[in-house]
């Protein structure tokens, strides 16, 4: 087995990168409820209890105030996700890669996979579906999403649509290549961008009618 | 009797832009995928994945996991059904495999298999417990890269060895069904040492193959060639990475399964996870009302997704699994890597002679893929070689399983001709455009190889006209001629063909036109993103005549009574299920027409449908399409779904009988005749620009014309025309595997190592496509699917345009790094490895 010279050092490097990765995943989804320690499971606990410390905090979540337990190292996307029913947000990488994840914090797109939950109090939040008004009215780049066919299986779209909501804040009349950089954070796999941006841009263009 | 001359003069809706139902969902968040339901008393399993490339667990402790409170249950690959034969709908009897990939393993064969699942009360407790699990492993040789495995002496990926052989099947016995294809078997194969000092020239092997087909008479066509180019060429391992992985949520209720999942055909998924349970049908539900992507990973979702279902089963409780980023890159399926060498002999004008292609494949541990077959087909069906034969290995090695991924193996096959084919252009002083144009299949071409002197042929081919097309609007004689170099800057053009099969035949319709004159239409395709789950049934209204609006679509669980439909995965559906939609408009037609007979009097053939009515021809007396309804469900029998007809499948059998009596029902086969194999066909055109003191390189524009028959939905069709082409540039770009060879370990297993596209790699201001525009004459509506052929010519297009703009002694592998470039640029050598995979 020429390929295997030192079985040994393999040993340790793999069982101790594992190890890592173990820890990385427990610590990003950890908390009460659906994926997070249950509160039985927590009171027989004492090893990972202290990590598990839930505090009762209030968050402005599209424009309204809901108190929600949280740990502290709970992410934002995590408590939008498996606390609050926002299932609009989603998690394509949980690790900043891909942008999927994106919502608006005091206006501006943040990757919520990886903003910690405890970080955003005293904060607007805004995900995808605070953007339609109480009527259902669409937002003017939701609506250019419909009028332009734009992505494809759309598990990208609500982050796409969060940054643009996010730059077109900061720039309301961008041209097509300075959309491209606004939201090249993002990330689409069906690789729709051509249709993408223009869906976005009409988006704009709604707005500015608005 | 169904004929294919049925003509729908002026489509009103076929052709035309319009909003898929399922947008506002979307842009909202209200659509649902796998990992967005919940279900009460909900439990998370997590996986153990095998850290060896080849291991053999020898012991498992896992007492201080089961111990921690909140722990549910294990489940380890002993639990897990045996492989069982099954019987396909068409009775044909499928062998049992003892080598076919199973949910879990007690061998793993590449690292990050899973090994065993933990479920819990929630994720932290299933994860916790995993790294409480103790398994005594027994380490076995193993090989990452296709070439370690074929040296003389080399390890094996599989204990039994390491290249695919699949026997010839069986001749049917008389009076018998004709048996199932014969199972995959298992060679150890190494190159004689002469082979072996041939690969360490840098030369692929033409060593002895484990397949081979041919045509005419290759040693003939050689002969007559004045130019003979001998290349080889390496693409890469690319991860399908779709923005969702794999995530499934299941739970059981009466001895039926209800199964949420990501998949690309609801319909289909429900057979699948039947045979991986050893369960019947019937007790499976699907529910997958959204997918986010599939690119061929997922045609049936994936076999994962029996870990949530038996656990499920075990602890009597609904269990998730959310697959993380980087377990997708182990169980997410990817497109095998090729090393092909290529012999093509031209005459002086052009012609391909004779071609000799020889492919190695980096299949993975499970079960030969079919990647290198469909290369030969394609590259006989773009090229048409007068004489060809066509040998390949299918190499087992330990890395993650192999799928279909968009153009599996035509876009492999095309990207190792291409370079061929530039080469010869410029060796024989003739116009890129013009060697394809020479080559290129038209009419009903011929396709693989010959059996006893017969080959299969196409359904239609233009890609003469599809290539004229292209060449216009890229201007390509004009700028055939611009300054190459200035500067710092070197510019080049290229262009390239590439085709894909791109339809099936044989699938059923279902609709029920209600009281309240709606068509509902019952749609068993999977919603991943190409909208041909809605387009296809345009076609309904197309043909009844009725404004779209007046339909409603049904789709996305089985429990709804969906027929049966073809998988959503070759680009097949917009052919299949336009097929469908027209037989069974054609039933409702029928059924209404004689529905007016009876009440108003005349024979059928006196009254036409249109407008949401059946009327007596030239105006006159009649029934809308409400009243009619009405009168089916009196009728009952044939007209309201009471009475089932014969022709249908088992699952569309029982969705009728689902929704009989509830208003006039529609449903059919697809029966309509096709001479010919369907595929459609694309001609890429792009720019690039290298910058000579970086490497760096950009796509300046690009024009892809698709020859794909009668285009449905032209919005949703570019999408599919910039997305595949996107996906090609990628294979040109940047897209790669990378492994630790020494440990067997994967190192490209995130978005950002693995480096698929973002938007500002790709040319998103200066991307144009088009079609030939010319209906398929095969099918009713003349739509052949786009899926899949843009990703050849996206990648070789562009890797033909850096040859144009830096010469041909650059690179011999896809893709092509800067680094590359700079080292090739320095030494005037090739800056690339010719034949290690994975680096
Ligand atoms: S999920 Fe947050 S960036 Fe990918
Ligand atoms: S539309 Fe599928 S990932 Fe963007």
């Amino acid at each position: 087995m020429a390929d295997m010279k030192n079985p040994e050092e393999t040993t340790k490097t793999l069982s101790r990168r594992d190890l890592i990765k173990g820890v990385i995943a427990a610590g990003a989804v950890s908390s009460a409820g659906y994926l997070f320690r249950s509160s039985g499971v927590r009171a027989a606990q004492t090893q990972s209890a202290a990590g598990s410390v839930e505090r009762l905090v209030t968050l402005n979540i599209n424009g309204q105030q809901r108190p929600v337990d949280v740990m502290k190292q709970e992410t934002l996307a995590m408590t939008l996700r498996y606390k609050l029913g926002l299932t609009g947000t989603k998690l394509g990488c949980d690790r900043s890669e891909c942008g999927a994840c994106t919502v608006l914090i005091d206006d501006v797109p943040h990757y919520s996979c990886s903003v910690l939950t405890h970080s955003v109090r005293g904060k607007k939040v805004v995900s995808i579906e605070g953007l339609a008004s109480a009527d259902g009215k669409l937002h003017p780049v939701q609506q250019g999403v419909v009028d332009e066919q734009g992505f494809q299986c759309a598990f990208c779209m609500s982050g796409f649509i969060m940054s643009a909501v996010g730059f077109l804040k900061v720039n309301p009349k961008p041209t097509r290549t300075e959309l491209a950089h606004g939201i090249s954070g993002n990330l689409c796999r069906c690789q729709d961008y051509d249709k993408i941006l223009t869906a976005l841009l009409k988006g704009a263009e709604n707005m500015r009618r608005a | 009797m169904p004929t294919n001359k049925v003509n729908i003069p002026n489509y009103r809706l076929l052709g035309k832009n319009y909003t898929t139902p399922d947008m506002v969902a979307k842009v909202t968040g209200k659509s649902k995928y796998a990992e967005d339901f919940r279900a009460e008393g909900m439990l998370f399993c997590k996986l153990l994945l095998s850290p060896l490339p080849h291991g053999r667990v020898k012991r498992i402790d896992a007492s201080a996991a089961l111990a921690m409170p909140g722990v549910k249950a294990i489940l380890t690959a002993d639990e897990l059904p045996p492989p069982a034969p099954f019987i396909t709908d068409d009775g044909v009897m499928i062998p049992a495999d003892p080598r076919a990939e199973r949910g879990l393993t007690n061998e793993p064969l590449y690292q990050g298999e899973p090994v065993l699942a933990v479920a819990a009360v929630d994720e932290l407790t299933a994860a916790e417990a995993i790294e409480k699990i103790q398994i005594d492993w027994e380490r076995l040789p193993f090989a990452v890269d296709p070439m370690v495995t074929l040296k003389p002496g080399g390890p094996n990926a599989r204990t039994d060895g390491n290249v695919w052989v699949v026997p010839p099947p069986a001749p049917p016995k008389p009076g018998e069904k004709p048996a199932g294809p014969p199972l995959p078997q298992v060679q150890d194969f190494k190159w004689t040492d002469a082979e072996y000092a041939e690969f360490k020239q840098g030369k692929l092997p033409m060593s002895k193959p484990s397949m081979e087909w041919s045509y005419g008479d290759i040693e003939a066509g050689f002969k007559k060639a004045d130019l003979v180019v001998d290349e080889a060429f390496v693409t890469p391992n690319t991860s399908h990475q779709c923005m969702e992985t794999r995530t499934a949520m299941a739970y059981w209720q009466n001895g039926k399964v209800f199964v949420h999942c990501s998949t690309q055909s609801t319909a289909q998924t429900v057979p699948a996870i039947a045979r991986w349970l050893s369960i019947d049908q019937t007790n499976v539900v699907v529910i997958s009302e959204y997918t986010g992507g599939g690119f061929g990973s997922k045609v049936t979702s994936g076999i994962s997704l029996t870990i949530p279902v038996l656990l499920s089963k075990k602890v009597n409780a609904p269990v998730m699994m959310r697959v993380s980023r980087e377990e997708e890159h182990y169980i997410g399926r990817a497109r095998p890597g090729f090393h092909g060498r290529m012999k093509a002999g031209f005459t002086k004008d052009g012609r391909l002679v004779a071609l000799d292609m020889f492919v190695v494949t980096d299949g993975g541990p499970y079960g030969p893929q079919g990647d290198a077959n469909s290369s030969g087909r394609i590259v006989s069906l773009c090229y048409t070689p007068e004489n060809m034969r066509w040998r390949g290995v299918n190499v087992i090695t330990n890395t993650p399983p192999r799928g279909a991924q968009s153009q599996p193996g035509g876009a492999q096959g095309v990207m190792i001709m291409e370079p061929v084919m530039n080469k010869a252009a410029n060796k024989l002083g003739l116009d890129q455009v013009a060697i394809r144009r020479i080559n290129a299949p038209a009419g009903k071409a011929g396709i693989g190889g010959a059996i006893k002197g017969k080959r299969d042929h196409v359904t239609s081919a233009f890609v003469q006209e599809a290539l004229d097309k292209g060449a216009e609007l890229f201007r390509w004689n004009e700028r055939k001629s611009q300054v190459k170099k200035s500067g710092t800057k070197a510019r080049g053009i290229g262009v390239a063909v590439s085709a894909y099969s791109a339809g099936s035949i044989g699938f059923d319709g279902l609709f029920v036109i209600k009281p309240d004159g709606k068509i509902y239409i019952q749609s068993g395709v999977g919603n991943l993103g190409t909208e041909s789950m809605i387009d296809s049934h345009r076609v309904v209204a197309e043909v009844l005549g009725v404004p779209w609006e007046q339909c409603v679509v049904t789709w996305g669980n089985t429990a709804k009574h969906l027929p049966w439909t073809c998988p959503s995965g070759g680009s097949q559906t917009i052919h299949a299920m336009t097929r469908a939609a027209h037989a069974t408009a054609m039933d409702a037609k029928q059924k209404l027409q004689e529905i007016a007979a009876m009440d108003l009097g005349g024979t059928p053939a006196d009254y036409e449908v249109g407008g949401g009515r059946v009327f007596r021809k030239g105006g006159g007396a009649g029934l809308t399409f409400a009243q009619a309804a009405q009168r089916a469900i009196k009728l009952g029998g044939k007209y309201d779904g009471h009475e089932v007809p014969e022709t249908v499948s088992r699952m569309t059998k029982a969705s009728v009988t689902g929704l009989a009596g509830q208003g006039l029902l529609a449903a059919a086969k697809d029966k309509y005749k096709r001479d010919g194999i369907t595929n459609s066909y694309v001609a890429g055109f792009a720019e690039v620009e290298v910058d000579l003191e970086t490497g760096e390189y950009r796509i300046v524009d690009y024009v892809g014309v698709a020859d794909v028959g009668t285009v449905i939905h032209p919005r949703a069709f570019g999408g599919q025309m910039f997305g595949r082409t996107s996906l090609g540039w990628g294979h040109a770009l940047a897209q790669k595997w990378v492994y630790d060879q020494h440990y067997g370990a994967p190192l490209a297993k995130r978005f950002y190592n693995s480096k698929p596209p973002t938007i500002l790699d790709v040319p998103v201001n200066n991307f144009k496509w088009a079609a030939v525009d010319i209906p398929d004459p095969e099918t009713p509506v003349g739509a052949r699917g786009i899926g899949e052929p843009p990703v050849g010519a996206g990648a070789s297009a562009v890797l033909n345009a850096l040859v144009d703009a830096l010469g041909e002694n650059i690179f011999r592998r896809a893709p092509v790094t800067l680094d590359i470039i700079l080292t090739a640029l320095e030494t005037g050598k090739p800056g690339d490895d010719p034949l290690t995979a994975h680096i």
